[in-house]
């Protein structure tokens, strides 16, 4: 070892100040950023990849029943498919962006990097459900412009498409926040995926519309809720849907704030990320 | 009188049927560069993170320059800069991406300058725009070293930053650590690295079992638990081992002894033995032995 001298001993030392904070609200800009950052970096993965997936759906079912099938009366089967496909990428993606985040940072160990800094549990919910919503909403905004050379775009009340879209994302992103807290493992992560979000997301309504299913079947979709947001967004492109739009916003409402609460109270708890 | 930079009072931590912290009482100056050994599984890293807000302690308080860890957690954190000891990266982002956001997380928006001046240091400009998955080991570790930085924070605890380093970083490291500490940071270090610690702190706590054994300066520690050493090579090692030495390794013994009065006395005893001198190694006081003898007796 070189030669060194002892370090100083509680002498009279010059007081360091940290570097003043600009504004309270950078912490959680920042980690917003970071989050939109992390998946813009990938966006072939995690844009470009699931747009294909929903155009392949499209192509496929809209050639095999368009000319079978027309849906509330003389709406084409591509057209009406074209919604349901959008809210489907818009909430698995939604699920996927911030489940994905927080396991990856939890098994590589760099989580550390966003719980030594001064930022509140709230700041951390709510950047990591608005990067996964904004996540949701370009993928949807992806189907939906590939799909347009097929179908045209016809939207009768584009705030329902807002109000559902935007929901629709904050549920699976606090959704997404719950799983990859509790998951210690992505196989934990993929069972959430595979036997939860997808069963839920294909029996919802996307590829058909309830009245199409047996009685008992259709009073079973009301218990599903991704059906009530593929609904109320149906409704906003058509201007008609299989429920209410008021009672699928009021369904969408409280799932999100249930969500909303359990995700909060996770963080605020610490659970798994703080011992 | 001035603010601690550390205030430990009666901390408690238990996993299970594991203590993890048993009641740690501590308290820090500004300015010290402060020792925390112990064994592996003493607490060390717990009560790290107790202070960086990532374990939360079952009872006591911690407090950094005044602020306290949980109740006033924005401030506690903003005064407190943790290398932690596992080589954790965040893949998607440059070394400079990374520091940009870590200081924003800490409220800071514009902190190119200061970011600059920290890369310079460590030796990471030519870095700055690399991805963090190219970085050798050694850079990383000096990455981590720049993210507890970005907030100039008065505090900064380093959790084993040479663990797996080689030689010519462990020495660039410390002369910045050092630098650190002669601006006016305080350091908490914990090392399995003994002689860095001797060398380094000024003051130094040993813990066990998640208590606190040993708390003192380097100078009282080694004074009040260390004894010179002679080591003896010899031609019939039963006999100088029944003169009171203990065997270290094949043919050596080593004696202990407080003044160098005694070795005089010692050699002749060796000599009346018969043990038969070959080589002789007279050893100063070290933390090393000072550890041993703490950990034995606790």
């Amino acid at each position: 070892m070189p030669e060194m001298h002892k370090a100083m001993h509680a002498g009279a030392v010059s007081r360091i100040e940290p570097v003043a904070v600009d504004s309270p609200l950078t912490g959680f800009r920042t980690l917003l950023y970071k989050e939109v950052l992390r998946f813009w970096k990938v966006g072939f993965q995690t844009v470009a990849a699931p747009v294909l997936n929903a155009l392949l759906f499209l192509l496929i079912f809209s050639h095999v029943l368009d000319r079978h099938v027309t849906v509330y009366g003389d709406v084409p089967y591509a057209r009406f498919l074209v919604p349901g496909l959008v809210m489907m990428s818009v909430l698995q993606n939604a699920f996927a962006n911030s489940s994905s985040s927080l396991i990856q940072s939890k098994i590589t160990g760099n989580i550390i990097f966003v719980l030594l800094p001064p930022l509140s549990y709230r700041e951390f919910y709510a950047a990591y459900v608005i990067a996964s919503t904004l996540r949701g909403l370009f993928v949807g905004m992806g189907v939906l412009l590939v799909s347009v050379p097929f179908v045209g775009l016809s939207i009768a009340n584009p705030l329902w498409v807002l109000a559902f879209g935007v929901m629709g994302g904050a549920i699976l992103g606090s959704f997404g926040v719950i799983a990859g807290i509790w998951a210690d493992k992505f196989d934990q992560l993929a069972a959430f995926q595979n036997f939860f979000i997808m069963p839920l997301t294909m029996l919802s309504g996307v590829f058909y519309s309830i009245h199409s299913l047996p009685q008992r079947w259709q009073d079973l979709s009301h218990f599903n809720p991704f059906f009530f947001m593929i609904d109320g967004f149906r409704y906003g492109f058509f201007g008609q849907s299989d429920t209410s739009p008021w009672l699928s916003l009021a369904v969408v409402s409280v799932c999100f704030v249930f969500l909303a609460a359990l995700a909060l109270a996770m963080l605020a708890r610490g659970y798994k990320l703080r011992s | 009188m001035t603010i601690p930079a550390i205030r430990v009072r009666g901390v408690t931590k238990q996993y299970g049927t594991l203590r993890a912290l048993g009641g740690v009482d501590l308290e820090i100056a500004q300015g010290e560069f402060f020792g925390l050994l112990g064994p592996n599984g003493a607490g060390k890293t717990t009560l790290i993170s107790a202070l960086a807000g990532l374990v939360r302690p079952d009872g006591g308080s911690l407090e950094i320059m005044g602020h306290d860890v949980v109740g006033d957690y924005r401030n506690a954190r903003r005064n407190l800069g943790v290398v932690p000891q596992e080589l954790v990266f965040d893949p998607f982002f440059s070394v400079r991406e990374l520091l940009r956001i870590q200081s924003g997380y800490f409220g800071i928006r514009s902190n190119d300058d200061w970011i600059d001046e920290i890369l310079a240091s460590l030796d990471l400009t030519h870095k700055a725009g690399a991805n963090m998955r190219t970085l050798s080991g050694g850079m990383k570790r000096r990455v981590l070293v720049a993210q507890a930085l970005v907030h100039r924070p008065p505090v900064i605890v380093l959790d084993e930053p040479t663990a797996g380093v080689d030689v010519e970083l462990r020495q660039g490291l410390w002369q910045f650590v050092r630098k650190l500490n002669r601006d006016g940071h305080t350091i908490v270090l914990t090392t399995h690295y003994l002689e860095e610690a001797e060398t380094l702190c000024g003051r130094i706590a040993m813990l066990k079992a998640g208590k606190v054994v040993a708390l003192d300066t380097t100078e009282n520690l080694l004074r009040r638990f260390a004894t010179h050493s002679l080591r003896v090579s010899v031609d019939q090692i039963e006999l100088a081992l029944a003169l009171g030495g203990v065997a270290v390794e094949d043919d050596w013994v080593e004696f202990g002894f407080d003044s160098y009065g005694e070795v005089e006395a010692l050699l002749a005893r060796l000599r009346e033995s018969g043990a038969g001198l070959r080589e002789m190694q007279l050893g100063e006081p070290d933390l090393e032995r000072v550890f041993v003898e703490v950990m034995h007796r606790a």
